[in-house]
């Protein structure tokens, strides 16, 4: 697959901190592809460095195999979903999505064609006439992504798209995204938080801490095989023991990591049993509940207990069993 | 509950209260002088009722004033020179308070502070003070021309003082904060997320001025403008000092009447035709911004 960005070892600072150190990403053509990290990880800067609306201090940025470094936003083939949306409150909905057109020299009947394209392609085509503070949450977000789309842009770069949604609206968008992606066939480059978000949308996700990018891979690799143990804390829950002190002592240092729904815990020992403990604690989630073991040897273990095993449910302070095969331990760098 | 009803009652009172204490109540007593004839007495103009045993039987009302004023090229000369006067130095004021108020709303957070002080500075000084300092520098012995003689840059002293070039200058000297300070409280709450969308759409930055900083601006264009345009055009301290005897604006032929004729109530007349020339456009700009959704 060919790329359709090229980040070739982009360091950005802000005063004395880096928001982007030394990061080197290649963005597929088509693909969709998550930037994932907790706030201040350098996430949206990258996104921005991307946009043009940031230049980078050292390394440099190709988009379309063109270095674009330097080159000014209005002068990218990309284009930009605003966290805020960045709606003008000034013009009417038809009037923002031909903002970008008319920058083209697009006017006349071809102009309101491209306004009509566009905004049909986010259901919105009855909405033109209004201003953007008529519209709901969701609407106002669909407006930013028609004033994009508008401009056929090889890359779509989006930043927190879903933030300002409510959690039902959330899911729908998702899928949407998703679909639209699907139909346009371009690139798309999210900026996320929100893990699940990343998980369920992107066809790779990039994890970035402190302005590097700790792994690049698709979610399930991501999520079954982590690079280290910052990717997999970052991916749902993970048990992280260092190796001296736990059970079964795969590796002799290190980090040792396995998942809680791996772990099997019973009432009665086996033969298999790799460590015993009491229940210390209970977290009821619906499907399933997690519970915290703190095993004999003074370790803590959390466990997923799927709901519909049949058992009862376990309390705190019963005397349980653990058991996972070796194969569900990972060992990890720090 | 109730408590808060009377509280918002009272803040509601407070404006109204103002208003009517120093604006309409004064303003009545005008109107009702403009309507009256001047007299040699105390005060010198003639009363505005008519009584009869006591009480008032009815209202001598006298609209000679106002027939005189429409007709006297002299006044009607005066108000087209004020209106003139009067917007093409709130052009001015525009024109160079706008880039202020775009770097200052562009500077730094904690440097703003420092420019709009900076910017309010010369009030801390008396008006007239500050106009008779220009009277100084502007005067043909005055700083600026000396400088230019000593400089060798002209010959004989250039006619700056009583010119109309004096005036606009004064003018927009003095009303330079009235400007800049409502276009920097719009500018400053301007999204930089806008400009940078522009830029992402396609829009160089002269265009993503226009189309977008621009409109946003325009409340306080508008405000600024009105601010600076409606003091300057019954401005008379700075025509009388700056402008000489051969600009003529209205607040100084106001001046004249009321002061060296004793007219009192002609005086009042202009007065009351200024205030309508001035509010009238307002109220009209507001109504039309309530009728815009």
């Amino acid at each position: 697959m060919t790329s359709v960005i090229r980040i070739a070892a982009v360091s950005k600072r802000f005063g004395p901190s880096t928001a982007v150190d030394d990061v080197t990403l290649d963005i597929r053509e088509n693909e969709f592809l998550a930037l994932l990290g907790a706030s201040g990880c350098g996430k949206t800067t990258l996104l921005r460095l991307i946009a043009g609306l940031e230049q980078p201090d050292s390394g440099a940025i190709f988009i379309g195999g063109d270095n674009m470094t330097g080159t000014p936003p209005y002068a990218r083939p990309v284009n930009m979903m605003f966290q805020s949306y960045a709606l003008f409150p000034h013009m009417t909905v038809a009037d923002n999505v031909a903002f970008g057109l008319k920058q083209d020299g697009i006017s006349g009947a071809a102009l309101t064609a491209r306004v009509k394209e566009a905004l049909e392609g986010v259901e919105l085509e009855t909405l033109g006439t209004r201003k953007p503070d008529q519209l709901s949450g969701g609407q106002r977000q669909r407006v930013a992504l028609a004033r994009c789309l508008a401009k056929r842009p090889k890359v779509l770069l989006l930043d927190e798209p879903m933030a300002a949604l409510d959690k039902h609206l959330r899911e729908r968008t998702q899928l949407e995204l998703m679909a639209l992606r699907a139909r346009l066939g371009i690139t798309f480059v999210v900026v996320t938080h929100d893990q699940s978000e990343a998980m369920a949308m992107a066809d790779r996700v990039a994890v970035m801490e402190e302005g590097r990018i700790l792994q690049v891979a698709p979610p399930r690799e991501l999520y079954e095989r982590p690079a280290n143990a910052r990717v997999a804390r970052f991916f749902g829950d993970i048990n992280l023991w260092d190796a001296a002190a736990a059970p079964r002592r795969p590796h002799p240092a290190g980090i040792v990591a396995i998942r809680p729904e791996r772990i099997h815990m019973s009432r009665t020992p086996g033969s298999d049993t790799v460590c015993e403990g009491t229940v210390a604690d209970v977290a009821y989630l619906g499907t399933a509940s997690t519970c915290f073991v703190t095993t004999t040897t003074g370790l803590t273990v959390r466990v997923l207990v799927r709901s519909d095993e049949g058992a009862p449910p376990f309390t705190p302070g019963e005397r349980v069993y653990l058991t996972w095969p070796a194969s569900a331990m990972m060992a990890l760098d720090p | 509950m109730i408590g808060t009803a009377w509280h918002r009652r009272i803040v509601l009172a407070l404006p109204w209260l103002w208003t009517g204490l120093f604006f309409l109540l004064p303003f009545a007593f005008v109107l009702k002088i403009s309507f009256s004839e001047a007299a040699l007495s105390v005060p010198p103009y003639s009363d505005f009722f008519a009584y009869a045993g006591g009480a008032i039987v009815g209202l001598k009302a006298n609209l000679a004033n106002y027939q005189l004023l429409l007709s006297d090229a002299l006044y009607v000369k005066a108000y087209l020179s004020s209106v003139k006067i009067g917007a093409i130095a709130t052009f001015i004021t525009l024109l160079l308070g706008y880039p202020m108020a775009y770097a200052i709303a562009r500077a730094a957070p904690q440097r703003r502070n420092v420019f709009l002080v900076l910017v309010m500075l010369p009030f801390w000084t008396s008006f007239l003070i500050r106009i008779y300092a220009w009277m100084g520098l502007l005067r043909p012995t005055g700083l600026i021309n000396s400088a230019l003689l000593s400089l060798g840059v002209i010959d004989e002293p250039l006619l700056l003082l009583n010119t109309p070039f004096a005036v606009y200058l004064g003018i927009v000297y003095a009303y330079l904060p009235f400007m800049v300070l409502p276009l920097y409280a719009r500018l400053e709450k301007l999204d930089p997320a806008l400009l940078e969308a522009a830029a992402d759409l396609g829009a160089k930055p002269w265009r993503a001025f226009l189309g977008v900083t621009l409109p946003l601006s325009r409340p306080g264009i508008l405000a600024g403008c009105l601010l600076v345009f409606i003091p300057a055009v019954g401005e008379f301290v700075i025509p009388e000092l700056l402008g000489g005897p051969n600009t003529l604006m209205i607040g100084k032929v106001l001046w004249s009447e009321f002061f060296s004729n004793r007219d009192w109530p002609m005086a009042s007349a202009l007065t009351v035709v200024l205030l309508v020339l001035l509010v009238a456009p307002i109220m009209l700009l507001q109504a039309r911004r309530e009728d815009a959704p």
